[in-house]
C-alpha cells in the first residue's frame, strides 16, 4: 500500500510505522530531486496550498513554502500579524475565506493545542500542523527520525536522548512518539520544573544527570529553552541552566565514544549548546534542515495524491 | 485470459545485438552520447544494452543512468492506485550531450514526455533519441516515434504486451495477453 493511512497530518500519534516508512522512502526521492542542478518537480502544479502562521517561525515557514515550490503548487502565505485575526475574525471565517481562493491544502501553525484537529473537522482541505502550541510539531519530528536513519542506518533500537526545555516544546512531543514507533529507547533529561509530570505515562524515563543521559544515548536531540512560553521562573538563571544542561565540549570529549548533536532550531547559541558543538563534525544540524525540505516535499505530495478531480 | 508468446529468448538476443549496432552506427565510441534507461521496465533493457555494448563491443567509459518520472506524470490522481516513485540514478550531467532514452515498451507515449521533461533537470541535451523494445503501433496519444525498435507491434487497446526479462522473471519473453 502506497498510502498513508490519514487524510491530513496532525500528529504523529495518528500516524502508524508504515505511514512513517512511506514517508521516509518518499523523502529518499525527493532529496535526490533537491540535489539536482534543476530542483523541481511538476506533480503538484494543479494544487493550490496556503501557509497560515498564527505564530512567529522562520526556518517552518521557509521549509513548507520551499517544499511547495519545489513541487510546483501555487502558494499562499498568510501571517496573523499583518491580518484580519487582529480585527476578531475566527479562525473558521479566516480559513473558509481563504478556502474560497480554491486552496486544497492548508499547512497551519497556531497557538493553540488542537488547531489542526479543530480546522479538519471543520473545513474541506487537507491540513498539515506545523505546529500546535506546546502540543506536536510533526514534521519536524519526521525529519528529525529521518536524519537519524540517515546518519546511523536505522532508527531501531537507538537510544536517543530529549534534553532541555520539554515541557514546553511540541518537538519533543512529537519526537517521543516517531521514535517510539520506530522502534527506538527515548529518555528526557532537563531540570525537574521542566519536565512534564505526564512524561512516564509515555514509556519515556526521565533522567536529571547531563552526563549520565549523554553516556547512556547514540542521540542527543537539544532543545531551546522557550522564554517566550514562560509565565513563571522555571530555573534560577540562565547561567545555572547553561552549567547544568548546556552541552559543551567538555561534557562530549569524556563520554568515550561520539554521540550525535541535533537541534530543531532556532539555537540558542551558548545556552543550550556552544558554538563549537553546534558547528562540530558531530552535529547534523544542517541536515536536520535540508532533510526538512524532502521530508516536508514528501508530506505534501502523499497527501495531495488524497485530492481527487 | 490468453497469453501468447511474441518474442522467445533467442529473438531477444538478435534484437538486442541488432539495437547495440545501430547505436554503434549512430554514436561510434559513445564519447558524448549517455544512456537512460527509465524506471522501473526500461531500466532492464538499459541495463542489458549497456553490458552488450561493453562486453560484446568493447565501448569503455559508456555513461548508462536511471531515471524515475513518476513527479512528471500527467495522470497523479487520476489514477485509482497512487503511483509509487522509484529511484532514479544519474551522476552525471546531460549539458550537450547525446542521450538515448531507453523504454521496454512505447504505448501511448506519455511517458517519453514525461522523461523528456525530467531529463531537463539533469542539463540540456544535445539531442534525445528514443530506443524501445517494442514499438506499439497506433496506440500513440502524443507525436512521439521512436528512433531505434526492436519490433513494432499491432495490438488492440484490451491487449497487454508484457516484456519478461531474466532479471526479473527468470526469462526473457515479451508475451501478448488478452485481458
Amino acid at each position: 500500500m502506497d498510502k498513508l493511512s490519514v487524510e491530513h497530518l496532525l500528529g504523529i500519534k495518528y500516524l502508524n510505522p508504515n505511514d512513517i516508512d512511506l514517508i521516509f522512502k518518499t523523502a529518499d526521492h525527493f532529496k535526490e530531486v533537491i540535489n539536482r542542478p534543476i530542483k523541481k518537480v511538476p506533480s503538484l502544479r494543479d494544487i493550490t496550498i496556503a501557509n497560515l502562521f498564527f505564530e512567529n517561525s522562520t526556518r517552518t515557514k521557509l521549509s513548507f513554502e520551499l517544499a511547495e515550490k519545489r513541487l510546483s503548487a501555487d502558494v499562499i502565505n498568510f501571517s496573523a500579524g499583518q491580518s484580519s485575526v487582529k480585527k476578531g475574525e475566527t479562525l473558521i471565517d479566516t480559513v473558509n475565506n481563504i478556502l474560497s481562493m480554491k486552496v486544497d491544502i492548508v499547512v497551519m501553525r497556531h497557538g493553540n493545542v488542537g488547531a489542526g484537529v479543530f480546522l479538519s473537522k471543520h473545513v474541506d482541505a487537507k491540513i498539515i500542523n506545523a505546529g500546535d502550541g506546546t502540543h506536536e510539531h510533526p514534521t519536524q519530528a519526521l525529519l528529525d527520525s529521518y536524519s537519524i536513519r540517515e546518519k546511523l542506518g536505522t532508527v531501531k533500537g537507538k537510544k536517543i536522548v530529549i534534553v532541555g526545555d520539554i515541557l514546553h516544546s511540541r518537538v519533543a512531543l512529537s519526537n517521543i512518539f516517531a521514535l517510539q514507533l520506530q522502534g527506538a529507547q527515548v529518555k528526557v533529561c532537563g531540570p525537574t520544573t521542566l519536565i512534564p509530570k505526564y512524561i512516564s505515562s509515555l514509556g519515556v524515563e526521565v533522567e536529571t544527570n547531563l552526563k549520565k543521559a549523554l553516556e547512556w544515548c547514540d542521540v542527543a536531540n537539544v532543545l531551546r529553552v522557550q522564554h517566550e512560553r514562560m509565565d513563571i521562573k522555571y530555573f534560577p538563571s540562565t547561567r545555572e541552566y547553561t552549567q547544568l544542561f548546556g552541552i559543551n565540549n567538555e561534557i562530549l570529549d569524556n563520554l568515550g565514544k561520539k554521540i550525535v548533536i541535533m537541534h530543531p532550531g532556532p539555537i540558542n547559541r551558548g545556552v543550550e549548546i556552544t558554538s563549537s558543538v553546534a558547528d562540530s563534525d558531530q552535529s547534523i544540524i544542517l541536515n536536520q534542515v535540508e532533510n526538512g525540505v524532502a521530508v516536508r516535499m514528501a508530506v505534501i505530495y502523499l497527501l495531495a495524491q488524497q485530492i481527487k478531480r | 485470459m490468453s497469453k501468447k508468446t511474441l518474442l522467445n529468448s533467442k529473438d531477444i538476443e538478435i534484437i538486442l545485438h541488432r539495437l547495440a549496432c545501430q547505436l554503434i552506427e549512430n554514436h561510434n565510441d559513445f564519447s558524448n552520447t549517455v544512456l537512460i534507461g527509465l524506471q522501473p521496465r526500461g531500466s532492464y533493457l538499459a541495463n542489458r544494452l549497456a553490458n552488450l555494448l561493453k562486453t560484446e563491443y568493447q565501448i569503455k567509459d559508456l555513461q548508462l543512468g536511471l531515471l524515475d518520472i513518476t513527479f512528471y506524470r500527467d495522470d497523479f490522481r487520476r489514477r485509482d492506485e497512487p503511483l509509487a516513485a522509484t529511484s532514479t540514478k544519474i551522476n552525471f550531467l546531460v549539458e550537450d550531450k547525446k542521450v538515448v532514452i531507453i523504454d521496454d515498451v512505447l504505448f501511448s507515449g506519455r511517458s517519453i514526455r514525461a522523461a523528456l521533461t525530467a531529463i531537463q533537470s539533469y542539463g540540456r541535451p544535445k539531442n534525445i533519441e528514443l530506443l524501445v523494445l517494442i514499438d506499439r503501433r497506433f496506440s500513440r496519444h502524443l507525436p512521439i516515434q521512436p528512433n531505434y525498435r526492436g519490433r513494432q507491434v499491432d495490438a488492440i487497446n484490451e491487449e497487454k504486451v508484457l516484456v519478461s526479462w531474466k532479471e526479473n522473471n527468470k526469462k526473457d519473453a515479451v508475451y501478448i495477453e488478452q485481458t
